[in-house]
Order: C-alpha cells, then structure tokens, then sequence
C-alpha cells in the first residue's frame, strides 16, 4: 500500500495546489536559464549564420558587435586581393528606432553586399530575398512589419518583401536587411538643412585659405555633392567579412591580412568568443545568480511544506510506529511525496514554459542538457526539503498517539 | 488471576515508573506486579491519575519502567533494559486500541486494517482478504470501503479493534476503548474484547472507567497512586453479575 499516493489522494486540492506553487516557481528558474540560453543564441546568431570565416576589422577593436569599428569601403578590394580568399563583403550594422503606426519601431539594420549577397541564407518565412539594389527591406517578425508596409528610413521609403523568423540583434532588435548602400544611407542620412549648412562650412574654409582664392572652381566644387569631392573619402563600414576558397589554408591567409597595420583579425570562433565574453557574460552572471537564488527559495519553500504537511501527519506517524511500522515506511512517505511534488513541479513548469515562453519579450531557449540539469537539481532540492520533515518524523515517539 | 506457571501471556514484576525529578517528581507505578494468561481478559480500574495508562504503556514496550522486568510469551523482554527491538516487538504480539480510534484519515476502514498486516510483512492481496473477514467478524463489513470521517464513532472503534487483531497478537492492550461510546456501544466493544480473548486465546487488558460492563471481564484490579491490587469486591461483583 502507498501511503504517500493515498495521503494524496486525500489531500488532492492541498496538493495540487501546493504543485503548481511549486510548478510556477521551477517555471522560473527554467525561464531563467532559457532567458541565458536565448541571449547566447541571440548574441551568436548572426555570427553563426553569416559563417565568415574570418572578421577583418578596425585595428585595435574588437569588431562591430563590440565596439565601433570603421573600415574604408576600399578594404574590401584589398582583402579580395589576398591569395586564396574567395569572397570578402563588407558588413555594416547599425541601430535604428522610428515611430512607426504609432508605436516604437526598432530595428538593427544590416547591410548586404547586393548583388553578391541577395539574402539567400536568411530563415525566410514569407516573401523573398531582395530583388533590387535599392529600396527593399527584408524584416524579421519580431518587428511586427508584414510583407507590402512601406518605411521612411532617412530620405527613401523602402517596402517590406520579406520576413525572416528569430533574426535578432545581441539586443534583442528585430533585424532588416537592406543593400548595403541602403543600410548607409540610412545609416549617414543627414537633414537638408545639416547638408546645407556643411556645404557653406567647407566654402568658407576653402575660401579662408590660399587655395580657395587662387582656384574659384574649387568653392564652385567644394559647394557640391560630397560623393562628387575625391579629397572626402567614401563612407566607412563595419567589417570586412572573409571567405578563403576550399583548399586553402586559412591560417595562411589570416597571417597575412593580420600583418596589415590598419585591421585587425578574428576567425569566426574568435568573433563569437568575443560576443559572448562581451555581451553574454554580465547577463550570465546575472542570471545565473538568479537561478540560485530561486533554487534556494524553492527548497526552502519546499521545505516548509513538506515539514508542515508531515506536521499535519505526526499523530498518524506515531500510531504508524505504535504499530511497529519500520522508519523506511515513514521515511517512504515523506521522500515520495517529496518527489512527487518535485517531478510533477517540474512537469508542469515545463509544459507552462512551453505556452508562456513564446510570450517572453526575449527569446526562452529550453534546451535539453538544461532540462535534464534541472531535474537532477530538483532531485536534490526534493530530497533535501524532505529531511526536515523527515528529522521531524523520526524524533515522533509512539506515545504521542495517546496525548 | 493467571495461571503463574507458564499459561502466562504476560509477566510484569516490580514495575516502577516514576516521571520528572526533584518537585516535579510524580511516582506513577510503585513496584507493581501483574499477570495475564491466554484467553483471559481483565480490567484496570482506578481514578484518574492512578496509573493505569503508564502501566499499559509500560507493558505495550511504549515507555519503558525505570525499574522491574516484564515477560511477554515467555520472552523477557525487560529486565532494566529492554530485551527486544520494541518496535518489532509490538508489530508482531502486541495490540492496540485506545479511547480514540487513531485510524489513519486518508486510509479506508478496511486499508487502516490491511496497513497493519503489511507492516509485518503479510502480502496485500492476503492482508486484503484478512481485513475484511476482520471487519465481517466485527460486523463493519459494509462500511470496509469508507474513510475513518464517514464512520460513526462505534464504527470507528470497531475499526480500530479490527487493526488491533490484524496480526494475531497474543496480548491486547485497550485504554478507555469505550469512553467516547454510549452505554450501548461501550457494552457491545467489551463483549467484543472478550470474545477476541476467549475465542483468539489472547490476553486482554482493558483501562476502564466503566463498571457497567464488569460482567464481561475474567478479573478485575483496582489502582491507586501507582499501586496495583487485586480488588476481590470486584471480582466478587464480576462474579454475581456473571451469575445473573
């Protein structure tokens, strides 16, 4: 006879309840631990995805997800010189936030090297990739835009022809992909008035030096588009992402780019190394000191209810060990509910995850080594919220049955 | 009184028990001798505060004297310590009811009765079949499959005796089983004690405040302030109502 499954029984709404207490709380910690899970795959996503195998950035810096990073545009030529690299686009990534229908519009904006790079390896889940060099943008569900919505982005308006699913930025940001001129334009998009005002700056310096006076053409010049100036430089980009022809030695090839003085760089391992020691560590911390703690609360509450409910138990303990009933029978008791309590906690925390989590602002990732992690631990915090009550049990005398 | 030569089913002599120290000290067996054979049950009899209660608990192995020896089916298992794992002990010879039935809440009459017998090992399919000749024999058959909360308190009690049978314990030990019955009831559990005592061949020993039912017992003693005697009023009594 199970005692423990009886006792249950008898107590159902005290113990469903008392379970799915227990159940919200192990749902947090699991939450927890998705949250950590979701920000690495996050943090690592686009890295993984673009699968460059290597990261030509700004010497001294530790690439765009770090810090700011500016390579002129023309690097990508130079890298595409080196012996053995098959492909090198320039990466440019950068962060908006707009009104959009009323509501905060956010994106992380990236810029592919169209036509080279059309989008093909994104996770499309409807629309296409991008079909012109200008004015398409392909958008990631999180960011709420539908195929056909048309956003003012600087001074063009670019249409929505595609949706991916789980692109998201370190930060959370919904990504957009555009062409990489686009992505720059937005990027650099400057008013009119600034445009105008920079314009008369850049005469009067002409004009306040020799130069000006001895060639009025160039005030002429200097008064016109800056793209048109060959003295401005091009605009700058992120990074330079490398792909060496198969067959090729990579290391070979990283060797020599890195004795460039001007860049610096990293392999495809070391960029997400650099992530997630940059991004993901504080957050990891954090969340990891969270779980404890909750782990901690949920033994302790545990604890409590298993020493009440074998509190509410002592007298039918006792005239149990009147009866000559052997400690393992009580210990049976108390340790089965325990882990009842436990395993069908986690059960429902699980099942509850799986319809809560999707709600989460953040990606919840669960995954299974966490999941079986967690089981082990709520093995334990079971048996050890149990020995209180279980230290109770086994002082109770069996003459207690007759106060 | 019993036969002292070996039909004996339990032997207490010289038992003392004393609780507290110093001011508080209260003596609740003074040096008390007792003998109950097979088959034969009797009543203890006293005010409150005499001792009875200890001196059950005493020979139940639940609170062990300070001093004397007790002798249970011929096995000392008490001689200023305790001979025996109690525990054990208990689950295999000895039996329990009190004023209170003690069932378990969330056991049905008929489990709080198989919970007995597999305690001491019985199978649940043979301990099931056990329990409910038990409770058909005690006349609660048709209440087998109810909790403790759904049964009257004779019922309850009836119960509780059923479990106190279960292993076939040798002595019985029943402290105010009827106290929380009426007149009716109460009589009908004595009778039932002293049927288990003739027909099981077990000794009974039941506390008891009532007189009314004097006529079921084989004998009767009377204690005061820790002192146990041999009340040959009552047993004369016990005698007469016999007769009648």
């Amino acid at each position: 006879m199970n005692l423990a499954l009886k006792d249950i029984h008898h107590n159902m709404g005290r113990f469903v309840l008392t379970t799915l207490g227990i159940s919200l709380l192990l749902m947090i910690v699991m939450g927890m631990g998705g949250i950590y899970r979701g920000l690495i795959e996050e943090a690592t996503l686009l890295v993984d995805r673009v699968n460059a195998d290597f990261w030509v950035v700004q010497k001294g810096t530790r690439g765009p997800f770090a810090e700011i990073s500016r390579l002129p545009r023309n690097m990508e030529d130079r890298v595409l010189a080196v012996p053995g690299v098959l492909t090198a686009n320039s990466f440019v990534s950068h962060t908006v936030q707009r009104e959009y229908r009323n509501k905060p519009l956010r994106l992380t904006i990236q810029g592919l090297s169209w036509p080279a790079d059309r989008g093909e390896w994104l996770p499309l889940i409807a629309g296409r990739t991008l079909g012109q060099a200008h004015y398409e943008i392909v958008a990631d569900k999180a960011s709420k835009l539908r195929i056909g919505d048309k956003i003012p982005l600087g001074k063009n308006i670019y249409t929505v022809v595609g949706l991916t699913h789980r692109m998201s930025s370190p930060s959370g940001d919904a990504m957009a992909f555009l062409t990489r001129s686009d992505a720059q334009a937005v990027q650099f998009d400057l008013p009119g008035e600034a445009i105008r005002n920079e314009r008369t700056a850049r005469v009067n310096r002409l004009q306040s030096i020799d130069l000006g006076s001895i060639q009025p053409q160039m005030a002429e010049r200097a008064a016109g588009n800056s793209s048109e100036i060959p003295a401005l430089g091009t605009s700058m980009v992120s990074a330079i992402l490398v792909y060496v022809m198969p067959g090729y030695d990579k290391a070979a090839v990283a060797s020599k780019i890195a004795t460039w003085p001007d860049v610096s760089i990293y392999s495809h391992d070391g960029q997400r190394k650099l992530l997630l020691m940059g991004i993901v560590d504080r957050s990891r911390r954090q969340l990891g000191l969270f779980r404890i703690l909750l782990i901690i609360v949920s033994c302790i509450i545990m604890a409590l209810i298993l020493y009440t409910l074998t509190l509410d138990k002592l007298h039918d303990i006792a005239m149990l060990k009147l009866m000559g009933a052997r400690n393992r029978i009580i210990l049976a008791l108390i340790l089965q509910q325990a882990l009842l309590l436990g395993g069908l906690g986690l059960c429902i925390a699980y099942f509850l995850g799986q319809w809560v989590f999707p709600y989460f602002p953040r990606r919840v990732v669960i995954m299974q080594e966490d999941l079986i992690q967690l089981s082990i631990i709520v093995l334990l915090i079971s048996v050890l919220s149990s020995l209180l009550g279980i230290f109770k049990a086994l002082r109770v005398e069996p003459n207690e049955v007759l106060s | 009184m019993s036969d002292i030569h070996g039909n004996s089913v339990v032997e207490g002599v010289g038992l003392t028990k004393v609780y507290g120290s110093g001011n508080t000290e209260v003596v609740a067996l003074r040096n008390v001798t007792l003998r109950v054979a097979r088959g034969e049950i009797v009543a203890l009899l006293g005010p409150s505060g005499a001792g009875k209660s200890t001196l059950l608990t005493v020979l139940g192995l639940i609170n062990p004297p300070d001093e004397g020896r007790i002798v249970i089916e011929k096995k000392l298992v008490f001689d200023g310590q305790l001979r025996v794992n109690a525990r054990t002990f208990r689950r295999k010879h000895l039996g329990f009811v009190f004023q209170k039935s003690n069932l378990i809440p969330f056991l049905t009459a008929a489990e709080n009765v198989q919970l007995a017998m597999e305690i001491n090992d019985a199978s649940p399919r043979e301990a099931r079949s056990r329990a409910m000749e038990l409770l058909e024999y005690l006349g609660v058959a048709d209440r087998a499959n109810h909790l403790p909360s759904k049964l009257s308190g004779g019922q309850q009690q009836r119960v509780a005796v059923a479990r106190a049978l279960a292993n076939k314990p040798s002595l019985i030990l029943a402290d105010e089983p009827t106290a929380a019955l009426d007149s009716v009831r109460g009589r009908q559990v004595m009778e039932l004690f002293r049927d288990v005592a003739h027909e099981q061949n077990a000794g009974v020993i039941v506390v008891t405040h009532d007189h009314r039912a004097l006529d079921v017992f084989d004998h009767a003693f009377e204690m005061e302030d820790g002192f146990l005697r041999v009340s040959s009023t009552l047993d004369k009594e016990i005698a007469r109502r016999k007769k009648i």
